[in-house]
């Protein structure tokens, strides 16, 4: 028996190219889009020499599904529900800046008690936004678990006042052109006001256990340094601009809803590291706290919604306008243009995050990859908003 | 803040050659813009950006409009002699416009802290590669979203560093937010195991023995 197995031509391999590279100057790494840290699906091109940041180009568009299309697809309502996806953090800001927009766009009045229920909805986004936010950087910066949990603790008791309010917790969809679309459910706002009043015990605590950690300052102060020329010219808004010391909150400049009302202060860091980044946050709870517990005082009984507006087949006059407000993590602002149909021609949103990831590689050169998670965690960012 | 109007009036006289129109805005938002011609769009930026009155030194907001061949009907009212009785009668003219792209601004400042002003730029027509100037020079912020620009719309800034695509992968073709844009069917298709690589994965199979005799043996022969 003479059986004859064919074999194969051997398989041409080409030549690896890793050795060529380390005998280079710098290393390339592509960290992400997996990567536990960067938040959701997010790729930085790094060059390192070492273990330096040397160059570092951000890749976008992982959880791209064209947001803005969409819009320009759907009438002026059928975009409300979709604003939460943006964000997933904070859909009510999300929705009012929308609503906002909106209201300019057609001249529309907002009643005074729905005024009073979106200010102290924003400030609620705010507060557990910006907790989750320090627990996530603790997580980042080897503190597993713990921190977050923390957070998540309190960030889980507003998101129940979220869900009576809206039927659900992080899509909430409540706010309208015109006002909200429900008013609160009976003894909402007794539970809002103690869920506020028991927010600075933890928050001291919290404040306690992160700021004045040996580790955490370490790693943060003098790491990521921004100065406010550069960050007033590159169009950083909301924690990381002010932790530059630049007095610029939407808030206070365009004074939208009614908070020409309440009293508060803006927090300014002095050094634009992240060490100060992670404090404005702090701060800006406690100046939120502040508003709430003004706005729980001043709410006045009435309706939530304008009646004279049409929510069905709603069709704004020819014409455009830019609405925009002080989400938690920056100017979040709507571009609208009407043709005068039932659709906008136009649908922009002005992304916060996405347009503060401008300044990353500045921040991040020099220092090393750990540090690049870090400086990454304290800019505060959504996947589902920078890509949209 | 200076109206539309004041500001159009200083920059023209600022900087010779320039030329700016208002584009209305029929929306209560009244925010009225400027249209700087393509030509001198960076020393106008500059301009708004140094002017110790302005000082806008904060773009907030770039964008892109497609805006398709149009027809806008206006309304005019003509004194006509009708059977020798003067009357005003309406009369309306189409016009034709035809398609072009246009990129939007929206400055602020930070340091009076009014705004906004809005710029706008457009192109001639609606071909692929049309040029803009970019803004990046004078803004930052206008980086990524210039990017965006020219990913989503197709629309080429001159003088900006890093024109890239953004949000789609640099090997896609088209300009998703162009209002004619329509959507391939397999745009994502990647070459699985169908033709070329079935070809190439049929190399791994060794072939079947060839015949050599041993079929031909059968039960009645080892025995026999």
């Amino acid at each position: 028996m003479t059986a004859t197995i064919q074999t194969l031509e051997p398989i041409e391999r080409p030549p690896t190219t890793m050795g060529s590279r380390l005998d280079g100057e710098l290393l390339e790494v592509s960290m992400g889009p997996q990567h536990p840290s960067t938040h959701g699906v997010f790729r930085m091109n790094v060059a390192l020499e070492g273990e330096i940041v040397r160059k570092l180009k951000p890749v976008f568009g992982y959880l791209h599904r064209n947001h803005e299309k969409i819009g320009e697809n759907t009438s002026y309502l059928g975009s409300m529900p979709y604003t939460d996806r943006l964000d997933y953090f904070c859909s009510m800001t999300n929705n009012w800046a929308y609503a906002l927009s909106v209201e300019k766009l057609a001249g529309i009045e907002v009643p005074e008690r729905a005024e009073y229920l979106r200010v102290i909805l924003a400030e609620l986004t705010r507060l557990q936004n910006h907790v989750s936010l320090l627990g996530f950087l603790l997580n980042d910066m080897g503190a597993w678990g713990t921190p977050l949990m923390y957070a998540f603790r309190e960030r889980e008791k507003i998101l129940d006042l979220f869900e009576s309010l809206s039927g659900s917790r992080m899509m909430c969809d409540y706010m309208r052109f015109g006002g909200c679309r429900c008013d609160t459910p009976p003894g909402w706002m007794e539970r809002a006001k103690k869920v506020v009043d028991v927010f600075p015990r933890f928050l001291d605590e919290f404040e306690k256990l992160i700021l004045s950690n040996e580790v955490v300052i370490a790693r943060t102060q003098e790491v990521g340094k921004l100065s406010p020329e550069l960050a007033v010219n590159a169009g950083i808004t909301g924690p990381m601009l002010r932790a530059c010391g630049v007095n610029y909150d939407v808030r206070k400049v365009d004074g939208y809803g009614f908070y020409p009302r309440f009293k508060f202060r803006v927090p300014l860091g002095d050094h634009g590291d992240t060490y100060d980044r992670l404090m404005m946050r702090v701060l800006e709870m406690r100046e939120s706290i502040g508003i709430l517990k003004q706005a729980f005082e001043q709410i006045p009984a009435g309706p939530v919604m304008n009646p004279k507006v049409k929510i069905r087949a709603f069709r704004p006059p020819v014409g455009e306008a830019y609405g925009r407000i002080e989400a938690p993590k920056g100017e979040l602002g709507f571009y609208l243009i009407s043709d005068g149909g039932t659709n906008p021609y136009r649908y922009r949103v002005r992304p916060p995050s996405f347009i503060n990831l401008t300044v990353l590689e500045d921040l991040c050169l020099g220092h090393t990859v750990a540090d690049v998670m870090v400086i990454l965690g304290s800019v505060d960012i959504v996947m589902g908003e920078v890509d949209r | 803040m200076e109206s539309p109007e004041q500001i159009k009036a200083r920059a023209e006289a600022a900087l010779p050659g320039v030329k700016i129109d208002i584009v209305p805005n029929g929306s209560p938002s009244r925010q009225l813009s400027l249209l700087i011609d393509n030509e001198h769009a960076l020393a106008v930026a500059r301009f708004l950006r140094d002017d110790l009155a302005l000082r806008l030194d904060f773009c907030s907001n770039v964008t892109g409009i497609d805006w398709l061949d149009r027809t806008v009907k206006k309304t005019v009212k003509v004194k006509k002699t009708i059977d020798g009785e003067e009357k005003e009668v309406d009369q309306t003219t189409e016009e034709k416009i035809s398609g072009y792209l246009e990129a939007v601004y929206h400055l602020y400042s930070m340091t009076q802290k009014h705004g906004p002003v809005v710029i706008r730029m457009r192109t001639t027509d609606r071909a692929e590669g049309v040029r803009l100037p970019s803004l990046t020079p004078i803004w930052r912020s206008a980086e990524f979203q210039e990017r965006e620009i020219f990913d989503l719309y197709g629309v080429r800034f001159d003088g900006h560093l890093d024109l890239r695509r953004i949000l789609m992968w640099d090997e896609f073709v088209d300009h998703p937010m162009r209002k004619d844009y329509r959507e391939a069917d397999d745009y994502e298709y990647e070459p699985t195991p169908h033709d070329d690589v079935l070809e190439r994965a049929k190399q791994h199979y060794a072939p079947r023995p060839q015949l050599d005799g041993a079929e031909k043996i059968t039960a009645t022969d080892l025995h026999g």
